[in-house]
């Protein structure tokens, strides 16, 4: 049985400004499910920008992306929001929680988006993404009031809420320290390992990419291994 | 339970920026509240002046006008039929002022479903003998009743019983000027004359002021009786026929279709008061324009804020989107932004506008010719309401369209490749 859960065909990108520069050339790989991919490459060789494609935010390349073996448009706004919504879980540098809403609440927006379960089933899902977390205790904090390394598991558990298919993550650990990057490291292999979650993490630090499960390795655009 | 988590995402958005908010709500609210209190104020205005001419005005008046007839000899000859006929110098003939038939056209109107009532008239030029002084006026017969259902002529009486033309015989009222001139007060004797040289004595026993000096210098009432006692007319002789319509807009029509059935003349209250109306949609024309000028104003304020808190809210609006919320999510968000500072504005203005309204209708307005109006008029009008709330609404809505729009445009990588 086939359990490809992303797949990257050929895909190529350049950039107009002000020359034509070629930021992606022919990458094509796919992800498994269950696999803890890392994306790795010096700086400015293109892996934002292909993860950035990889998550259906950015349309604008050649090639064909496929996620959970359906091929992705690159017109339907509307629809690749669901598809991000239902399948995709995001972690970023920076965490981008609202401060508007308080800890659980952030977690439960992409939820209730979803709008798949009742508000109070969502609420309890957050809980228990929260308690995985191990950050339950912070769940009715306004969300600016908590450390950076407990934002972003904030994000993780935000990520997580609607049981996505594949996390995607740009250099999640860039903004933390060595003791909080390595509690989100451990986290995600926890996941990996505890809930087969399959995940596709963007990052420079060698030491973060030899504990994954497979490394790509990029160069100027292109994958090399 | 979509639209819920939009709703509360906006509340929560607004409400942490609940200073500026307000600021733009403010905005609204004032505008609505010069809204309103300038139209009620404005068409309370138009109606006391509606008032004072046209409600006292028949809507068709049927009356014969002294003219020369249409039909000349030359024209019915057969030899000349079929040409144009010069005739020069033609002259009036003697035809009676009174109108043919008075009884038949009374019964026909009084069935016509479109009419709420009518009232007759005699009118007749007389002179008020004041010792050796002869004061030229008029004297109307008239229906008390029936002038004062239809035409609020009790209203105008300042002082005396009008009630009383009906019961005492050979009774008058007389206008305010009228009277001054003539020295006379209620209870006292005055003397006149008519164009054949017939004198009569007639008791005062009220005073009217129409409000409009040359009425009331030269005018006086008595029943119809009395003046086809004066006249020595038979008592279905009458020269004008009032009526009173239940639709204004349709008297232009009807007095041409009476003019043809009665075969009289008949004249509209729109051709002989085309004035007033001119006078009434300047007004409301002004109120209008003013409202709205505000409104734009406000409208702009609206505008500054939402684009301030999009450009706060970079961050959350990319995220939003990453997260799985659509273009059109996020431009729903901030519409409904918009619409609640409009909504709450606009609210808080139409209770503003009242209060205003209600403290200009305590302001005391006194003058001489309206008796009847006391303070300030001011019209309540459920409908100035309702499109005080609609523009307002509307108002927010252009405004807050383009930063909306703008803000579900917004690309979440050129944010987060950003950071
Ligand atoms: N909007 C853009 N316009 C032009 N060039 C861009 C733009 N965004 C990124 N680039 C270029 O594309 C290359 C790859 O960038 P990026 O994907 O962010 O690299 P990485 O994430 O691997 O550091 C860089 O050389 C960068 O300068
Ligand atoms: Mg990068």
């Amino acid at each position: 049985m086939n359990s490809t859960i992303l797949e990257a065909k050929s895909i190529s990108k350049s950039f107009n400004d002000p020359i034509k520069v070629d930021v992606l050339t022919d990458v094509n790989f796919t992800i498994q499910k269950g696999e803890f991919v890392s994306l790795t490459g010096k700086s400015g060789c293109g892996k934002s920008t292909l993860l950035y494609i990889l998550s259906t935010m950015d349309t604008s390349y050649d090639g064909s992306l496929f996620i959970d073996q359906i091929i992705m448009p690159k017109e339907n706004e509307q629809f690749l929001a669901e598809i991000r919504n239902k399948k995709i879980g995001f972690v970023f540098q920076f965490h981008y929680l609202l401060n508007e809403f308080n800890v659980l609440e952030n977690v439960m927006l992409p939820g209730l988006k979803l709008n798949k379960y009742s508000r109070e089933e969502v609420e309890h899902r957050a809980m228990e993404k929260l308690k995985i977390l191990d950050i339950d205790k912070l769940a009715l904090k306004k969300s600016f009031r908590i450390s950076g390394g407990e934002k972003q598991r904030v994000a993780i558990a935000r990520a997580l809420i609607n049981d996505p298919m594949i996390i995607m993550g740009d250099e999640p650990t860039g903004n933390l320290d060595k003791k909080n990057g390595d509690l989100v490291l451990d986290i995600f292999k926890e996941l990996s390992g505890s809930f087969n979650q399959t995940l596709l993490i963007v990052t420079h630090d060698p030491s973060f990419a030899e504990k994954t499960d497979r490394i790509i390795r990029m160069e100027d655009g292109r994958i090399i291994s | 339970m979509k639209y819920k988590l939009l709703v509360s995402i906006a509340k929560s958005l607004l409400l942490a920026r609940w200073k500026q908010t307000l600021v733009a709500a403010v905005g609204v609210t004032f505008s609505i509240t010069m809204f309103i209190t300038l139209l009620g104020f404005m068409s309370g205005l138009n109606d006391l002046l509606d008032g004072l001419i046209l409600n006292r005005t028949p809507h068709i008046r049927l009356f014969n006008d002294i003219k020369p007839n249409l039909n000349q000899p030359i024209n019915i000859h057969p030899d000349f039929t079929h040409s144009h006929n010069f005739i020069s110098s033609i002259k009036s003939e003697s035809n009676r002022q009174a109108i043919y038939n008075s009884i038949a056209i009374s019964t026909r109107i009084k069935n016509d479903k479109r009419v709420i009532g009518f009232s007759p008239k005699i009118t007749a030029q007389i002179f008020f003998n004041e010792g050796s002084v002869d004061v030229t006026g008029a004297i109307n017969g008239i229906d008390y009743n029936e002038e004062s259902r239809l035409f609020h002529f009790n209203e105008y009486i300042t002082s005396g019983n009008a009630e009383d033309l009906d019961k005492i015989a050979n009774s008058i009222v007389l206008g305010k000027g009228l009277a001054k001139i003539l020295l006379a007060d209620i209870g006292d004797i005055v003397y006149i004359s008519t164009s054949n040289g017939e004198r009569f004595q007639l008791k005062v026993v009220g005073i009217f002021q129409s409000g409009l000096g040359d009425i009331d210098k030269t005018q006086s009432f008595a029943s119809v009786g009395t003046v086809q006692k004066i006249l020595s007319k038979s008592n279905s002789y009458i020269t004008e026929i009032q009526i009173k319509l239940n639709d204004i807009g349709m008297a232009p029509a009807m007095a041409k279709e009476y003019e043809a059935l009665f075969e009289t003349d008949a004249e509209d209250i729109q051709t002989a008061n085309s004035q007033f109306e001119t006078g009434s949609s300047v007004r409301t024309i002004i109120s209008y324009a003013v409202g709205i000028t505000l409104l734009i104003v406000a409208g702009f304020g609206i505008y500054n804020i939402l684009n301030m808190m999009i450009f706060e809210k970079m961050d959350s609006i990319a995220i939003l989107k990453a997260t799985g919320f659509s273009g059109k999510d996020v431009q729903t968000i901030f519409l409904m932004i918009a619409l609640s500072i409009g909504l709450f504005g606009g609210l808080l203005g139409l209770v503003f506008g009242f209060g205003l309204s209600s403290a200009i209708d305590q302001i005391p307005f006194n003058t001489p010719s309206l008796p009847t109006v006391k303070t300030y008029p001011i019209n309540y009008a459920p409908i100035f309401y309702t499109i005080g709330i609609i523009f307002s609404l509307i108002t927010t809505f252009l405004a807050g369209w383009f930063p909306s729009r703008k803000a579900s445009k917004v690309d979440p990588v050129v944010i987060i490749r950003g950071k």
